[in-house]
């Protein structure tokens, strides 16, 4: 495996370089797979196809040449179009330049036996779950043209070839096309095996994105976009505090403004507090969504906040400091009793870390357009799973499932928002088109789509960690405190647990302990869910316990994850090409952290510069990734490059600020992300460890950008950042010496074994939960 | 209130509140959603459409304000997507979502019209008031370099 390992390196890192220099050089396609713009994202990808033959429910061929892919998951950008397509091209062996990609019929995959098996797209894991049976579907269809062949031909289908959508028995040949329907008709006895990674001719190679030529010029459609015969639209209300209700509105004062059609109560149904559930608000209906806000911005409205509208960031941080006090539930214990030896060591090292409530904040906003008739119900939804709205449509208006058709569109990003959580709008645009008889168009303003997102949960932890002689750590111990509505499902302690909880570092005395604490505000998955929080927390942690302890901290990840093969192929790649170091002068940094997400593991070395005045520039980021297996390392680059873009969003500008109740900062002038300007330059590597195992790419690449960034602050300026937004930290630094000296300083108390010289340290020692 | 509007080179009559954001007339009443909504407070550039070839943000710009001037969508930019920008932006792969990348789109054209070379600095302030969350921001600053090549030859 060792010697494909340096192959697939290779192969990446070339991959990688024409990335880079594709501006500087003028062309990007220096790959050898003949017309590889050539293939294309139907016209109208949203609608039903009907050409060509169907083989299966994923592909059919028409007489022309052209192979049409369905593909059942939702395009948010990352590439679902192109990855389905190459993983069924591969198997059925066409063409590249004869593909045409559209989006799988819904009501067909709901209603006819599932044939898609997954529809949703989460969790980093399209291809890397999902290949085997994407990959039979091409493989069956080839096998099967085949077996058509040679029923023709009189000959055995084992002599029969079939390449880049020719079928060719000795001197017989024909095209895919002329045995479709014939392949179409035919059960094999037994369904071929998918091909091994050493056997793909068109996986594993850099190809451009299929989504981009319709993305250039407002073809592309979104949700967002659908314009019906006599469609009315909507602007919604909820209560800014979620689960408070609408006390009175006065629609009499609006009613008469030019095109106001209507005004619609909704409802929160009691005991229904799932996140696709409706809020308790108001809408209004007109003859344009420019009416139907003015109108709704003028319309008295009152709520009654109810408990939950006094609760702010600082009633929250009040019940942290309280609750790290307390023993929470033991979700990791290994060896012997951990707190016991932390409170027994002279050489303790501790601290605190929090990160506040984020938003998605994707830049299609929160949308809907439902079609009620009596036949009939069409849906457009901005979602991660097509299937979601349909079946809760059916359910809001109690329709068949049969009747209810979703139409696939683009999606103006996600980033996990827009799965169930996303879907309570869909509800409300069936209710109002229910009601009122027409097809509606409901869109959430920007600040109703912040403030009644469902937004990432906060966090607040604690770290204590024993060293011994050899500065290396003997006991190491955490507690969490996360806020989740519910503290269950998604948020609950498998997702708050990643990356503390389940921490790679081998260290023979462990405990790890979570407080799942309920709060009023909604949570859900939010791009790397867990490891985007925690791995903040948890990466900068082990580089105070390196410092303190005399370890070089790329030295100390190597020490510490010894044996453990993908985390090494990540560290040792990353000490090869980023050229980490702690030697840089004063006001210049370098950092690094590594994780592991949706089963990949990345690490990320950042270099940053920080003037006197406290001024951040973060100059450089080097990603390295092991995902098992890729197979199309230039869309990779891409999503690689745009995590590192919206992690730092949150870590340096972002933080949803809760005041009584509801969060304020709910529009981009006061909820900062990352600009142009800011953006840092982002060198990807690939480093594949092609062990029999798969990793995601879609998250796995942000969570290590802001530890590594922090980290390297650390160095520039002696200031250790436990807290985001990083931008509301002072960073200045006042002229001392040597980054070392500087570090000793900051350090060198605790290393000394003087807990009363670092008060964290001080407090963790002293703390009864720590004690007991 | 009645008056046209002149967009990509063909003359609308429209009938709604002179106040009316530009963009909600392109978008409801025309049919032209290629330029979208993302904020409505000119903070995120994803509604950016040219006037008179100047880019400015249609959410927070009244439609009567435009009577008499030449507006121009991402639907106008080019008869084929055939502008640089277009062919550059494709060439790079720049869109994931693409939500935005009408309003970038638009911007990167109006730079270049001014500015045939940009330096990066001129990139970034041409730029910065367009919010990407997908974080295409490097591949966007390639690609307007490269347009810039696309529009010489």
């Amino acid at each position: 495996m060792e010697s494909q390992g340096q192959t697939q390196t290779m192969v990446s890192r070339r991959a990688v370089i024409r990335t880079m220099i594709g501006a500087g050089g003028g062309m990007i396609l220096g790959f050898h797979i003949p017309g590889a713009l050539a293939a294309v994202v139907a016209p109208k990808p949203w609608t039903t196809p009907t050409d060509g033959v169907e083989i299966n429910a994923w592909l059919a061929l028409d007489a022309d040449g052209t192979v049409t892919i369905r593909v059942p998951h939702t395009e948010q950008g990352q590439g679902a179009l192109t990855s389905v397509s190459m993983m069924i091209a591969e198997e059925l062996d066409v063409p590249w330049d004869r593909i045409q990609a559209v989006f799988a019929d819904m009501n067909r995959h709901v209603n006819d036996g599932e044939e898609y098996v997954v529809t949703s797209t989460h969790g980093s894991q399209l291809v890397r779950q999902q290949h085997p049976h994407i990959m039979q579907a091409g493989a069956s269809a080839r096998e099967r043209l085949k077996e058509a062949a040679a029923r023709a031909w009189g000959v055995d289908r084992s002599g029969v070839t079939a390449r880049q959508g020719t079928l060719t028995a000795g001197n017989r040949t024909a095209s895919y096309a002329e045995f479709a329907s014939a392949a179409a008709a035919i059960t094999l006895e037994r369904e071929p095996a998918i091909k091994t990674p050493d056997q793909w001719w068109l996986l594993g190679k850099p190809v451009p994105r299929l989504d981009a030529a319709v993305k250039v010029d407002g073809r592309a459609h979104y949700a967002i976009d659908t314009r019906l015969d006599g469609m009315v639209y909507a602007a919604v209300k909820c209560c800014p505090v979620p689960w408070g209700r609408l006390a009175n509105y006065d629609f009499a004062r609006v009613k008469d403004r030019r095109g106001v059609i209507a005004a619609i109560e909704f409802k929160a149904v009691p005991g229904r507090t799932e996140n696709s559930d409706m809020q308790n608000g108001v809408a209004i209906v007109a003859d344009s969504w420019y009416r139907a806000k003015t109108a709704l911005d003028l319309m008295p409205v009152e709520w009654d906040f109810g408990p939950d509208g006094d609760v702010g960031a600082d009633t929250q941080a009040a019940k942290a400091a309280e609750l790290l006090d307390v023993t929470g539930d033991v979700s990791n214990e290994t060896g012997e009793d951990t707190l016991g030896l932390i409170a027994a060591s002279g050489r303790v090292v501790g601290s605190e870390y929090h990160r506040p409530y984020e938003t998605h904040a994707r830049m299609e906003p929160i949308n809907a357009t439902v079609s009620v008739t009596l036949e009939r119900v069409d849906v457009w939804s901005p979602t991660q799973n097509q299937a979601t709205p349909l079946m809760l449509v059916a359910e809001q208006l109690n329709r068949d499932p049969k009747d209810i058709h979703v139409h696939t569109v683009f999606l103006g990003g996600a980033f996990g928002g827009n799965g169930g959580g996303a879907t309570a709008v869909t509800r409300q645009a069936a209710e109002i088109s229910r009601r009122l008889g027409r097809p509606v168009k409901v869109i959430w303003s920007r600040e109703e789509d912040i403030m009644q997102d469902k937004q990432r949960a906060p966090v607040y932890t604690r770290l204590a960690a024993a060293l011994r002689d050899d500065g290396l750590p003997e006991a190491f111990f955490s507690r969490s405190i996360w806020f989740t509505r519910d503290a269950v499902g998604s948020q609950g302690p498998a997702t708050a647990d990643r990356a503390i909880g389940t921490m790679p570092y081998r260290v023979p005395n462990r405990r790890h302990e979570l407080h799942n604490a309920a709060a009023h505000i909604p949570t859900a998955t939010h791009r790397a869910p867990g490891t985007n929080q925690n791995g903040f927390i948890i990466e900068q942690f082990v580089d105070e316990l390196a410092l303190a302890g005399d370890w070089d901290p790329l030295e100390w990840r190597l020490e510490m994850t010894k044996g453990m093969e993908p985390w090494q192929r990540v560290l040792r790649k990353l000490k090869e090409v980023a050229g980490f170091t702690t030697e840089l002068p004063r006001g210049e940094g370098m950092g690094i952290a590594v994780l592991e997400d949706h089963a990949s593991y990345c690490g990320a070395c950042a270099t940053v510069s920080v003037s006197r005045r406290g001024e951040l520039r973060v100059e450089k980021v080097v990603l390295v990734m092991n995902s098992g297996y890729i197979i199309n390392p230039r869309a990779a680059a891409e999503q690689m490059e745009g995590s590192v873009i919206w992690e730092l969003s949150h870590a340096l500008y972002g933080g949803l600020a809760l005041e009584r109740g509801r969060f304020v900062n709910n529009n981009f002038d006061s909820y900062n992300l990352m600009r142009m300007p800011q953006a840092p330059e982002v060198e990807v590597h690939f480093a594949m460890s092609e062990d029999g195992w798969w990793g995601g790419i879609g998250e796995p690449a942000g969570p290590p950008t802001p530890p590594a960034v922090a980290n390297a602050i650390f160095f520039a300026t002696g200031k250790r950042v436990r807290s985001t937004p990083i931008g509301r930290h002072d960073l200045s630094w006042s002229q001392g010496s040597s980054a070392q000296v500087m570090i000793d300083a900051t350090v060198g108390a605790r290393h000394a074994g003087d807990p009363s010289a670092s008060p964290v340290a001080a407090r963790v020692a002293r703390n009864g939960g720590l004690l007991q | 209130m009645a008056f046209t509007l002149t967009i990509n080179g063909t003359p609308h009559e429209v009938d709604v509140e002179p106040e009316t954001p530009l963009l909600w007339v392109l978008r409801d009443n025309i049919g032209l959603t290629g330029t979208k909504f993302g904020c409505g407070i000119a903070q995120c550039g994803v509604c950016t459409v040219h006037i008179d070839g100047q880019p400015v943000r249609s959410c927070s710009t009244t439609a009567a304000s435009a009577v008499g001037h030449e507006i121009t969508t991402i639907e106008g930019l080019s008869p084929d997507a055939s502008h640089p920008v277009q062919r550059a932006w494709v060439e790079h792969t720049v869109p994931q979502c693409g939500y935005c990348q009408s309003g970038q789109i638009m911007a990167a054209a109006a730079l270049l019209a001014r500015a045939p070379d940009p330096t990066d600095s001129e990139i970034d302030s041409a730029m910065a008031g367009h919010l990407c969350r997908c974080g295409t921001y490097p591949r966007i600053r390639k690609a307007i370099h490269h347009a810039a090549k696309l529009a010489r030859t």
